[in-house]
């Protein structure tokens, strides 16, 4: 008995520094499984999009040269960003009020609120689209709603253009900018606001001036968010946007499934992360500086 | 007077273009989900909104949709599967790094999180290009080895997000009192971190469920996945029975979040 009790007798000092020294290595596990099926997978992409050929017999920088030798691709490329910064955009100036307003409101509307926010995070994508399809269609309800309403004659073609898809992909991504924002602005301090308005300043510069200037790591953290989903929105993209317009996603998977293109396809998806990847380093960027303009 | 009318007309017009574009947001955020489900009771062969007259008839075609059923099957397995592995990876890595502010844990923290920001299609990709290379033939071990680095990422947030609630004094005054490390952790650590645990586990559960992205590449054709089975139907036909498959989706989500937010106070989790 004595002899179980003695060592923690020496004291919780030295108890203490063992247990965290080993602690790491319920790490490892985790970190051997992503060595193996997540960073492994993506070198191997790396290695064969430098194959020259589509047969995979040479090695050669062939793919990336073609990808920006061609005016296409970079358009295909440069409208996934901008869809992406659309969608964020249109995101941000919706979910800001709704986020303000959850903040705004008692705590019975906020639980009301929150379960309107979340349930579309949680509800399937394909549902998701599925709904904009009923909604955007020929017979769907804006047509109908258009028809009746007398401000058009016929059925207008909404479904497979850009703007049904970005009006899809903001509510598709909505909750994703929402949640953020509510974190950062719960945790505003009312004071600043009072002090604002006893200051002499409206309701429109109390907000631009302090609500707004303090709220950007918020906002960053949503946009980084909302930008991120929207540019890789595979099933959305290719529900409402259709065929008529080709974004990265779908471009590697019909150079990967229909064309067996995989070294083409490799180099696509190198080039699509590592825009992707500079983007958000972009955001996040602004977000250290916005904290720092936060606290300072 | 002017001093008393500006912040009137101020405030008025402030609330006023909050509250429309909020409420905007929450009609735009509300009606996909109503219109599904108001859709799915249509009596009619088309997805015309409103339907023409309503009935049940195609929530009863999904009784002989053994395609649909067996996908859902799939995916609900799958979804278990990646849900348990992602719990026990995830809270394991969690109480590793959560703890430390050295580089090796802030490096680790960023890679574990990456996937969630990576396009997920070009790790669908990947995956398919290394299983092929290792000669490994695709099937429900490599789809669920797929999901689980996708799905790691949010058992990991959450899960780290309630250890930072944990006060160390507490473990320090556990182990001062003679208590062992298993005995802490049951006593003290679990019951703090349990509810980021749950939210985790669930919203890795949905993620799976719902993934597409990596699907796509390493499912073959013996592990058909509800999402890409609806999505062929949606892409082909334009199946009224997509409908009634939503509505059944729809109704099992809220419910389960409903539950959730009882047991987890999901909705805290997720900020």
């Amino acid at each position: 008995m004595t002899s179980i009790t003695a060592p923690d007798l020496t004291g919780p000092a030295t108890a203490a520094r063992p247990r965290i020294g080993r602690e790491w290595t319920l790490a490892l596990p985790l970190a051997a499984f992503f060595a193996v099926f997540f960073v492994t997978p993506l070198l191997l992409l790396v290695a064969v999009s430098l194959y020259a050929d589509a047969e995979m017999t040479r090695f050669g920088l062939d793919q990336y040269i073609r990808f920006f030798g061609d005016t296409f691709n970079l358009a295909v490329l440069g409208s996934t960003l901008l869809l992406g910064v659309k969608v964020t955009a249109l995101t941000l100036l919706f979910g800001y009020p709704l986020a303000w307003l959850y903040t705004r409101s008692g705590p019975r509307m906020q639980s009301a609120l929150i379960l309107v926010i979340i349930l579309p995070l949680l509800t399937s994508v394909v549902v998701r689209t599925f709904a904009w399809i009923v909604i955007l269609g020929r017979d769907g309800i804006v047509n109908n709603l258009l028809l009746s309403l007398g401000l058009a004659e016929a059925p207008l073609r909404l479904l497979y253009t850009e703007g049904g898809l970005v009006a899809a992909l903001v509510q598709v991504q909505m909750p994703l900018m929402v949640l953020p924002l509510i974190t950062t602005l719960s945790r505003l301090d009312p004071n600043l606001l009072d002090a604002s308005a006893a200051l002499g300043a409206g309701p429109w510069r109390g907000f631009l001036k302090v609500t707004l200037p303090l709220s950007l790591p918020g906002i960053v953290a949503g946009c980084l968010l909302t930008y991120a989903a929207a540019v890789t929105a595979f099933i959305t993209q290719s529900l409402v946007g259709g065929g008529q317009m080709l974004f990265m996603p779908q471009y590697i998977y019909q150079q990967t499934i229909t064309l067996h293109n995989w070294p083409f396809a490799a180099a696509i998806s190198i080039v699509f992360m590592v825009s992707v990847l500079g983007v958000v380093m972009l955001f996040n960027l602004l977000g250290r500086a916005s904290k720092g303009y936060v606290h300072a | 007077m002017p001093d008393m009318q500006r912040p009137t007309l101020g405030s008025a017009s402030f609330g006023l273009v909050m509250g429309t574009l909020a409420g905007a947001a929450l009609l735009l955020l509300a009606a996909p989900t109503l219109v599904v489900l108001i859709t799915s009771f249509t009596d009619g062969y088309s997805l015309k909104f409103p339907p023409p007259s309503y009935s049940l008839r195609w929530y009863a075609s999904l009784i002989d949709a053994w395609q649909l059923q067996d996908a859902a099957l799939v995916s609900l397995k799958l979804g278990a599967v990646v849900t348990a592995v992602s719990v026990v990876l995830g809270t394991a890595a969690a109480l590793a790094i959560g703890r430390s502010r050295r580089a090796w844990a802030r490096g680790l923290d960023a890679l574990f999180m990456s996937p969630l920001v990576l396009p997920a299609l070009a790790f669908g990709l990947a995956s398919l290009v290394f299983f092929s290379t290792a000669g490994v033939e695709l099937s429900f071990l490599t789809l669920a080895i797929g999901h689980i680095v996708v799905s790691v990422p949010y058992v990991l947030r959450t899960t780290l997000a309630s250890l930072a609630q944990l006060d160390p004094a507490l473990l320090e005054s556990s182990e001062s009192l003679g208590a062992g490390r298993l005995y802490t952790f049951r006593r003290v650590t679990l019951p703090t971190i349990r509810n980021g645990i749950g939210a985790g586990a669930f919203i890795a559960f949905m993620s799976s469920f719902d993934n597409i992205p990596v699907s796509l590449f390493m499912a073959d054709a013996r592990n058909e996945v509800l999402p890409i089975r609806m999505w062929q139907i949606l892409e082909n036909s334009l199946d009224v029975r997509a409908a009634a498959v939503s509505g059944v989706l729809i109704a099992v989500t809220v419910l389960a979040m409903v539950v959730m937010e009882r047991v987890a106070g999901l909705s805290r989790q997720l900020r």
